[in-house]
């Protein structure tokens, strides 16, 4: 008995042809289709990004990245852009980090998880992710220009012409950060299910108060997934023409914006612009090349940074 | 006493903190609400206005229209003509063709690369393969709607011999590639997610491990696979600048997909700039975002209690 206890492998072996003859003949099928799928993918990939760099990387210079626009655009530089769409995104975050970072920590320490505002606030996240960027664009007029600027002009600057009730930079970054908070959310969870419980009992052992163990211990321990919601968020606002484009991006401005009601030029209308409404579009065509390269390495530098530090946080977590 | 009053003070804090913390998570919900209110407000004179309604109500955009004396009656989108006409119907057909095109590509693509990846791919190449399609999918939808508008429709001219370098199929195809990454990583989350005691059953009843990915992991990663693709299509039709830029942007009543098509997303963002705030037409764009939030809200529900359910059932069974 003893004996045949020893066999078994063998017979195993015996029953199954399957294993035997099928991973070959019968895989390769399956495995050539999903493989070439993949590769059509990075192909794809990889021939816009080689179309964008052969033909934008000539035009790239310090001139061309500090001068402005020259002959309706055939000419000069695209400055104007880049500085409006660093105004644009450093506005946006200022609005859009914050909030997050509370709906998170609201989400994950202050709430049971299966509780009905938590359910509710989970739905209308997974939603505002879902909306539309054109809807975004249609409620930024509708809601912040109609409605706060044309309601702070009729307070404050009674008959005069909008000051604030018209598209402006400032109304541009609160669509943007609405359309971005939840990436910034979803980040910083993330984060959150990242920190060992020991440390926050650790620190309620202290005596310290919820929201001392919040401020000291928590929000430092999940600053890489803050860290990353916000370059995400950065990269997405970046790069979204819909929700600015009747909510301040301007075609053309002979100055930069200094003020937080004034309009602004950005990349991606630069690009939508002049890809679509140029008198003489062989002219234009390497600056705006040059203008999507730019765009693309902005968005892709912090895609990267982004991947790498979300990488190194997960690492840590296994490691703890 | 001191102790006392200390204790009051970081009551308060700690009741002030929590209040303000629970007002910004509930921005969410309050911002949800507001879009739909407000997007929804601007097109409320299709349906109590009568002088709106002349122009344009829901029976003038949904049926056929006799807008010259004497001629066909017919479907038709040209809101600055002398007759204004805003039949819905030419914009929907060209919305159901170029998300047609865009799923056809991207639902096999995704999936499959999904699959690839979950059950082919060795370690190294699934960390190379999962940033890569990220990549993918943070290149900005203005910089794909250039792409196509430069580059992908001569290809597409010169391969088919079309008339018409701008049309439903170029429009497709790029998008397609804009959706790719949502089916993509919501696939294979739902694929790796399938419990590793399924596959171990499986194999010790002498399955081969393809067998193993096509009868067990793949049915039971089908809810998970089914969301990503319902939110993938949720994406592109709402997607903007892609179809703006590629797909020619004339609203024209036809099957084919070569010809010229105009989407509802596209026709807002054309036509927003240029109208004149407050009437039919301006309604009318406004009444087209509603419809548009309200299909894309209930395409991210549907999709988020599949994958909801999921994880539940997933979870539960470890």
């Amino acid at each position: 008995m003893a004996r045949a206890l020893v066999k078994p492998p063998m017979v195993v072996e015996d029953f199954s042809p399957a294993s035997h003859f099928k991973p070959k003949s019968g895989g390769l099928i399956p495995r050539g289709l999903t493989g070439l799928a993949v590769f059509i993918i990075i192909a794809m990939l990889l021939i816009i990004i080689g179309d964008i760099v052969i033909g934008g990387a000539g035009i790239i210079s310090w001139d061309f990245l500090t001068s402005p626009p020259e002959h309706g655009m055939m000419a000069g530089g695209i400055f104007p852009a880049i500085f409006g769409t660093l105004f644009l995104v450093i506005l946006m975050t200022i609005m859009a980090v914050p909030i997050g970072v509370l709906t998170a920590i609201y989400l994950h320490e202050y709430t049971n998880q299966s509780s009905t505002i938590t359910k509710l606030i989970r739905i209308a996240i997974s939603n505002l992710a879902g909306v539309p960027s054109i809807v975004f664009g249609l409620f930024g007029l509708g809601f912040f220009i109609g409605f706060i600027g044309t309601g702070v002009d009729s307070i404050f600057f009674k008959s005069s012409a909008p000051v604030w009730g018209q598209p402006a930079i400032i109304w541009a970054a609160a669509t943007l950060a609405l359309l971005t908070l939840p990436v910034v959310i979803i980040s910083t969870e993330e984060a959150l299910r990242t920190i060992p419980r020991e440390l926050k009992e650790a620190s309620y052992a202290l005596g310290a108060t919820r929201l001392q163990t919040i401020i000291k211990i928590i929000i430092p321990q999940a600053m890489p997934g803050i860290l990353t919601g916000a370059i995400l968020a950065i990269s997405r606002g970046a790069g979204e023409v819909a929700p600015i484009m009747f909510t301040g991006a301007a075609y053309y401005l002979p100055y930069l914006p200094g003020k937080l009601n004034d309009q602004f030029m950005e990349l991606g209308y630069h690009i939508y612009v002049m890809a679509t409404q140029s008198p003489d579009v062989e002219a234009t065509l390497p600056i705006l090349y040059g203008t999507v390269l730019v765009l693309l390495i902005l968005t892709f530098l912090l895609n990267l940074t982004a991947i790498l530090i979300r990488s190194r946080m997960r690492k840590r977590r296994i490691h703890v | 006493m001191e102790q006392y009053t200390f204790k009051k003070k970081s009551r308060l804090v700690e009741f002030v903190g929590e209040k303000i913390i629970a007002i910004c998570a509930f921005s969410a919900i309050i911002s949800v609400l507001l879009i739909f209110i407000f997007v929804f407000k601007e097109s409320i004179p299709i349906f109590t206005s009568p002088e709106v309604q002349q122009e344009a109500s829901v029976g003038k955009m949904t049926f056929k229209q006799t807008y010259y004396e004497g001629r066909d009656p017919k479907w038709s989108w040209q809101p600055n003509s002398d007759v204004p006409k805003y039949s819905l119907l030419p914009l929907l057909v060209g919305t159901i063709k170029v998300t047609l095109v865009a799923m056809l590509l991207a639902i096999p693509l995704g999936v499959g690369a999904a699959l690839y990846t979950s059950e082919f791919a060795s370690r190294k190449t699934r960390e190379v393969i999962k940033p890569v399609i990220e990549l993918l999918a943070g290149i900005p939808s203005v910089v794909l709607g250039f792409f196509a508008l430069i580059v992908l429709a001569s290809v597409i001219q010169n391969v088919l011999g079309l008339t018409f370098r701008l049309n439903a199929l170029n429009a497709g195809v790029a998008l397609g590639l804009a959706v790719v990454p949502i089916i993509f990583t919501i696939s294979e989350d739902a694929l790796t997610s399938v419990p590793g005691s399924l596959r171990e059953a499986s194999l010790a009843l002498g399955a081969s491990p393809w067998q193993v990915s096509f009868t067990m992991v793949l049915p039971a990663a089908v809810p998970g696979i089914g969301a990503g693709i319902v939110l993938g299509f949720g994406r592109a039709i709402g997607e903007t600048m892609i179809v703006l830029m590629a797909s020619g942007n004339a609203a024209i009543l036809s099957a084919s997909l070569t010809d010229s098509v105009r989407t509802f997303s596209a026709t807002i963002a054309a036509e927003l700039a240029e109208v004149v705030f407050g009437s039919a037409h301006y309604n009318v764009l406004f009444f087209i975002g509603s419809l548009l939030f309200v299909f894309t809200f209930i395409i991210n529900l549907g999709g988020e209690v599949v994958l909801n359910r999921l994880k539940a059932r997933i979870q539960g069974n470890q």
